[in-house]
């Protein structure tokens, strides 16, 4: 039952969560912002991948180099045109805003592509495994946990070493603070966005990568694994959006081993009486801020 | 109060606000409002609670839009421009309530100060720590600020304040929350930064101990409006600023 191949996988999920995670909570985390529009920049990146790979000669690595492209200039084009307007007015105003975006998107898809799913061609490295053990691992989870590991490196790099990273996690902390400082707001929220949709790209190369085709409303499944992920794990930090991303990932593993077949159905439903229970002894998520104690006056 | 003010807007080395007023509805919480602070100067800003003196340090600093009047620094107007172009134009700030990145050290606290004027991230170390070294608080570069005792709380928002380089720096009520013996470490500290940095300083304070003994010159508000400025020594003895203020201190001592 828990055998390396269940590990794997595991882990591989657990990996793609976290870098979903992460791309809605580094917008959160400047702007308290839930960005409902988040979903729709992996299914521009699948339709990305869809239309480069299928009327295209272009090979597959740098098709997909394009769709993170594409997910990050649509991401930051999102945020020009509609966020940007409404910042000052209010939080609520952002949030319709968001879901505004989303409704949008998704009916562009629906409207210039089709309804239907598409079949998106995967490379060759997506169908084949690799024997580790004795056991037959699909290079396909292999990929996605190194890229996983590669982004969060990255990232982590950027953010403690750079100029913009630093300005990024002191507008994390107090944004408002941060421009008395002078850093200019837009160059934070803008390298927000764009961060935001490099990692809906590289994920949407892997979620595709799972089901081989893309819809309209492929945005949905993975903005509730972001979100779901980001609450368990606390919406203040980035380390919180990555935790949360593994534990959502091995609760649905452990779920689909333990439950008796007849409920195997019902498994988001109990994925979520979980996420109730974490949520009932740590409402912070289970990373917590240390900011998050506001000091009163 | 009629504003007879001389025309200074071209006053360099100088921050120049020309009757500013800012209106909320209901209340004039400024209310024509007429000074100038000049590079080297240490300039108190005090008057009764409510009186207006955060309220124009906030306008002033591009929190709040001014209803009229005009703000200069170094003769460049900077009225109802954003808080960074305003930062960028040589003003920084503290707050009454600390505002540290409490998740940042020390060290990065400053740093990100230093950087939003277009350092390198090495260069903005170097510049950090010169700021701490000279505050005295070198030595927590590496404690996470949200772990800072309070007391060094406010030194750390001061050395990040000065990290911009500041041609003006405001400290809206630098020595609340601090004891006796902070607030005279403190007093120590701030006295000398103006002719060092050659910067302007302008401060708002309830502790009219402290205030005394670092202001070259004071500037009183109540109700919005000026009632009196001066020397320390001459504002006191102003009927309207014992009656509205010194009151009870003046007569005690």
């Amino acid at each position: 039952m828990i055998n390396l191949e269940f590990i794997i996988n595991t882990l591989s999920l657990g990996s793609l969560y976290a870098m979903l995670a992460l791309g809605l909570v580094i917008v959160y985390g400047i702007l308290r912002l839930v960005n409902f529009a988040y979903g729709e920049l992996i299914m521009i990146g699948g339709y990305t991948l869809y239309l480069l790979t299928g009327f295209t000669p272009l090979p597959w690595l740098f098709v997909a180099f394009l769709a993170v492209i594409v997910s990050m200039l649509t991401s930051l084009a999102t945020e020009l045109v509609a966020f940007r307007p409404v910042r000052e007015k209010s939080l609520t105003a952002m949030l319709i805003t968001s879901f505004a975006v989303s409704t949008l998107l998704q009916n562009a898809a629906l409207l210039i592509i089709s309804p239907r799913a598409r079949a998106v061609t995967l490379p060759q490295i997506f169908q084949k495994s690799v024997l580790i053990a004795g056991t037959d691992v699909p290079w396909r989870n292999i990929l996605t946990i190194l890229t996983s590991i590669f982004m969060l490196a990255l990232l982590t790099l950027l953010l403690k070493r750079t100029v913009l990273g630093i300005a990024l996690r002191a507008a994390a902390d107090n944004f408002r603070m941060t421009r008395m400082l002078g850093v200019p707001a837009n160059t934070v929220i803008s390298s927000a966005f764009a961060i935001s949709g490099i990692m809906a790209g590289i994920v949407s190369i892997f979620w595709i990568g799972r089901s081989a085709s893309v819809t309209p409303t492929l945005g949905a499944p993975p903005l509730l694994v972001a979100f779901v992920a980001t609450v368990i794990g606390g919406m203040r930090s980035l380390t919180g959006a990555v935790v949360g991303g593994f534990v959502y990932a091995i609760i649905i593993s452990l779920l689909g081993i333990f439950l008796p077949p007849d409920l195997l159905e019902f498994r988001e439903a109990f994925m979520f009486v979980f996420v109730i229970i974490i949520l009932l002894f740590r409402p912070e998520g289970l990373i917590r801020s240390k900011t998050s104690v506001e000091r009163v006056g | 109060m009629p504003d007879i003010s001389v025309t200074t807007s071209n006053h360099n080395n100088a921050l120049v606000i020309q009757g500013l007023c800012k209106h909320f509805v209901g209340l004039r919480a400024l209310d024509g409002v007429s000074l100038t602070l000049s590079r080297g100067e240490i300039l108190g800003l005090i008057g009764p609670n409510g009186s207006g003196k955060t309220t124009l340090i906030n306008v002033v600093t591009g929190l709040l839009p001014a209803t009229s009047g005009h703000v200069f620094v170094d003769g460049l107007e900077i009225t109802n421009k954003k808080p960074y172009q305003i930062a960028h134009a040589g003003l920084a700030r503290t707050f009454q309530t600390i505002r540290l990145f409490r998740e940042l050290t020390v060290l990065e606290n400053v740093e990100v100060a230093a950087v939003s004027f277009g350092l390198s991230r090495l260069q903005a170390r170097k510049r950090a720590l010169e700021v701490l070294e000279e505050i005295g608080i070198v030595r927590w570069a590496e404690m996470r600020a949200g772990a800072l005792p309070y007391g060094l709380e406010r030194r750390v928002e001061v050395a990040r304040a000065l990290a911009t380089q500041p041609k003006f720096l405001f400290l809206d009520e630098p020595a609340a929350g601090l004891n006796e013996e902070e607030s005279e470490e403190l007093l120590q500290t701030l006295m000398s930064i103006p002719e060092r940095k050659n910067l302007g300083m302008l401060i708002v304070e309830h502790d009219m101990h402290l205030i005394m003994r670092l202001c070259h010159r004071l500037h009183v508000l109540n109700y919005g409006k000026t009632i009196g400025e001066g020397a320390p020594e001459e504002v006191r003895r102003i009927p309207a600023v014992v009656q509205a203020y010194l009151g009870k201190s003046a007569a005690g001592g």
